[in-house]
C-alpha cells in the first residue's frame, strides 16, 4: 500500500476553490512522488502533474531516439510522418504499394504507418525512382525515420 | 468480499477505477503492458503485474494473458473498463472459470447484447420501440418492408458495414431502382444480395440511459446525450439530454429499466436510444454491458459513484440505490480530449507531452492519466483526458466549460481541445439539442 496519503481531484479541486477566494496565485506542492502546481491562468486555475525525476530523464531519452538517418548524398529519403507500425502492402499477403525500381510521384503512396488503430498513408513527397526500401515490413517506426530512397528525377 | 481488484485495463479509465477501489479499502492490481509500466496509472496502483508485449493482441486483448496475470496476482476480482475485453463473454466465462470475480453482468447478457441483430430482438421481446424494418432476400419483399415501413427509408446490405451498399430513399418511385442498385451492390461487395430496410431518421439524436441492476431490480440514473460524434465516434456528451419533453424522458427512461429488467440485468450499463429529434419518438439500438467513457456526466449530476456501484454488485450486494433516492441537480458536460489533430483530418499524434496543464477548481473535473513528461503510445486509442463541467443549469455549465477549454494547455502533441473549443462557440451547440449532423457542419476555426 501506498505509504503517503494520495491527492485525490477533488482535493485538487477544493485547493483551487480555496485559492481562488484568496490572494495567492500558485501553490506548488512536491512529495517525493510527485509534484502538482496549482496556478491561476487568465479567468480560472489550472493543474500541473508532473512525476518524479527518474520519469522525466526516461522522457529525454525517448525524444533522443527521433532522430532520423542519414540520407545518401544526391538521394531524397521519405520520413515517417507519424511513429507507428510501417507497413509494405494495404494488407497482409498483398503486392507492396512500391518495390525497388518504381517510378513515383509526390502523391504516390509508398506504405502505411498503423497508428493508435488507424491506418496512415504515407505519401513520397517528391519524383523519381525508389532505389532502397530501408525498413523491414512491420516494422516500428519513429517519426521521422527514413524509410525509403529515392533517386530525384 | 473484493479484496485485491485486478484492472485488465489501461489509461484513464484504469486510473478511475484505482481510485474507486483505494477510497473502498480494496488492493489494486494493475495489469499493465510493456509500455504502461511506467505510466501514471502504473505508480498510484498498490500492485502492477506485466500482461505482455505492447500491441494489444499480446496483452490488453489476450484472454490467456490477463487471466494468468490476474492468478498470479491472487487477485479475487477483475475489472475490465471499457473496450478491450470489457464485453467479450469468453472472457467473462473463462474469470469465472479460474475462480475470480468478473465486475460486469453475466455471460447471459453480455450474449444477448453482443451483436445489433441479437439485441434488435431480445429489445423487441422486451417491449421496447426499434426503428421499423426488416430484412428482404428479393426485390418483392423490399418494396413490401418500404411500403410498411413509411419514407424517407434506408437500405443497407445485410452482411455490409461501413456505408457500402447504403441507399437512402425519399420517394416510393425511386425505391425499385434503388434496391436493383442496393442489391447488385450488396452482391458485388459482400456475395450476399439481402438487403435491411429500414425508415431513415433524417434528424436524429443519440440519447442514452444509465442502468444499475442488482439481477432482481433495476433503476436507470437518467439520460446522456452524446448526438456530436464524428464518424461513430463520440466527442461530446452531457447529462441529461437537453430540450426532451418530460413525458418523452420519461418513457425513455422507462424503457431502458425495463429491458435491464427482461435481463435480470447484474451491474451497470447503458442503453442507447435513437431518438428523433422533432418528434422524439425513441428506438432502442443497443445496449453496452460495461462501464462508458461518458459515465463522469452522470456521476457528476446524480452524485454517484459508478464504478463503487459496479463493484458493490459484483460482490454480491443488493442495490442499496432506490430509484427515489437517485436525484439528478445541475448539468454537466465532457469532452474527449484525443491525441489527434483536428486540422490534419484526425490525425494521430502520439508522442511526449512536453507540457500539460489540465484546468481546475469550482465545476471542473478532469480524468486523465496524463502529466507532464507523460507518453502517449502509438499502439492503443488516442483518448488522453476527459474535461467534465457542471453547472446548476446548461448555460452554466457550457460557459464553464469555454473557461475550462481556455486554460487546458497541452503541448508536444496535437490535441483535439481546438476542436472543442469551435464546438462551444457553435449557436447551435450553446442552444442544445442538436442532432447527429452537428459535426458536419461545423466549421473548422
Amino acid at each position: 500500500m501506498t505509504v503517503e496519503l494520495p491527492l485525490s481531484p477533488e482535493d485538487v479541486n477544493e485547493i483551487a476553490t480555496i485559492l481562488d477566494g484568496s490572494s495567492y496565485d500558485r501553490l506548488d506542492i512536491r512529495t517525493s512522488r510527485f509534484r502538482l502546481r496549482v496556478e491561476r491562468s487568465g479567468d480560472g486555475w489550472s493543474q500541473e502533474w508532473s512525476l518524479d525525476e527518474a520519469a522525466e530523464i526516461a522522457v529525454a531519452a525517448v525524444v533522443n531516439v527521433n532522430i532520423a538517418a542519414v540520407v545518401p548524398d544526391g538521394l531524397e529519403g521519405v520520413a515517417a510522418p507519424l511513429p507507428g507500425t510501417f507497413y509494405h502492402a494495404p494488407q497482409p499477403g498483398a503486392p507492396p504499394f512500391v518495390a525497388v525500381g518504381d517510378i513515383v510521384g509526390p502523391d504516390s503512396v509508398i506504405g502505411i504507418i498503423e497508428t493508435m488503430k488507424l491506418m496512415n498513408p504515407v505519401h513520397a513527397g517528391c519524383t523519381g525512382r525508389v532505389v532502397d526500401v530501408c525498413v523491414d515490413n512491420a516494422t516500428m517506426v519513429d517519426s521521422g525515420a527514413i524509410l525509403m530512397h529515392i533517386q530525384p528525377a | 468480499m473484493i479484496r485485491r481488484l485486478f484492472i485488465a485495463n489501461r489509461g484513464e479509465i484504469a486510473f478511475r477505477v484505482i481510485r474507486t477501489a483505494r477510497r473502498l479499502g480494496m488492493t489494486s492490481i494493475l495489469g499493465a503492458s510493456e509500455a504502461d509500466l511506467s505510466g501514471w496509472p502504473a505508480r498510484e496502483a498498490d500492485e502492477v503485474v506485466c500482461v505482455g508485449p505492447s500491441p494489444s493482441p499480446q496483452s490488453y486483448l489476450s484472454v490467456d494473458a490477463v487471466i494468468a496475470a490476474a492468478k498470479a496476482a491472487r487477485a479475487d476480482a477483475i475489472h475490465p473498463g471499457y473496450g478491450f475485453l470489457s464485453e467479450n463473454a469468453a472472457f467473462a466465462r473463462a474469470v469465472a472459470a479460474a475462480g475470480i470475480i468478473f465486475v460486469g453482468p453475466e455471460v447471459s447478457s453480455l450474449e444477448a447484447m453482443g451483436d445489433k441483430l441479437m439485441a434488435r430482438k431480445v429489445g423487441i421481446e422486451a417491449g421496447l420501440p426499434v426503428v421499423p424494418g426488416g430484412e428482404a432476400t428479393d426485390k418483392a419483399q423490399a418494396l413490401e418492408r418500404a411500403t410498411a415501413t413509411g419514407f424517407p427509408v434506408l437500405l443497407k446490405a445485410v452482411s455490409g458495414g461501413g456505408g457500402k451498399g447504403m441507399k437512402r430513399v425519399d420517394r416510393v418511385e425511386d425505391l425499385e431502382a434503388s434496391i436493383d442498385m442496393a442489391m447488385a451492390e450488396a452482391q458485388a461487395s459482400f456475395g450476399d444480395p439481402r438487403i435491411y430496410v429500414e425508415r431513415f431518421i433524417a434528424s436524429g439524436r443519440h440519447v442514452e440511459v444509465q442502468v444499475l441492476g442488482d439481477g432482481e431490480t433495476a433503476i436507470h440514473l437518467g439520460t446522456r446525450d452524446c448526438s456530436i460524434q464524428r464518424r461513430f465516434q463520440k466527442l461530446v456528451e452531457e447529462a441529461p439530454a437537453p430540450l426532451i419533453p418530460d413525458d418523452k424522458r420519461a418513457a425513455i427512461e422507462t424503457a431502458a429499466v425495463n429491458l435491464a429488467r427482461h435481463l435480470k440485468y447484474r451491474g451497470a450499463g447503458t442503453v442507447e436510444f435513437l431518438v428523433d429529434a422533432e418528434t422524439f419518438d425513441f428506438f432502442f439500438l443497443e445496449m453496452n454491458a460495461r462501464i462508458q467513457v461518458e459515465h463522469p456526466v452522470t456521476e457528476e449530476i446524480t452524485g454517484v459513484d459508478l464504478v463503487e456501484q459496479q463493484l458493490l454488485i459484483a460482490d454480491g450486494q443488493r442495490l442499496m440505490l432506490t430509484q427515489d433516492m437517485v436525484q439528478a441537480d445541475g448539468h454537466a458536460i465532457e469532452v474527449r480530449i484525443n491525441a489527434e489533430s483536428w486540422a490534419d483530418d484526425f490525425r494521430p499524434s502520439p508522442g511526449i507531452a512536453t507540457h500539460v496543464a489540465w484546468p481546475t477548481g469550482a465545476g471542473v473535473r478532469v480524468d486523465t492519466h496524463m502529466p507532464r513528461g507523460g507518453v502517449v503510445p502509438p499502439f492503443y486509442d488516442s483518448l488522453v483526458g476527459k474535461l467534465i463541467v457542471r453547472g446548476a443549469t446548461r448555460d452554466e455549465a457550457v460557459s464553464r466549460l469555454a473557461a475550462a477549454l481556455d486554460v487546458l494547455n497541452i503541448e508536444g502533441i496535437s490535441t483535439t481541445a481546438d476542436l472543442h473549443r469551435a464546438i462551444v462557440r457553435d449557436p447551435r451547440f450553446q442552444a442544445g439539442g442538436v442532432d447527429t449532423r452537428f459535426f458536419e457542419g461545423l466549421t473548422h476555426g
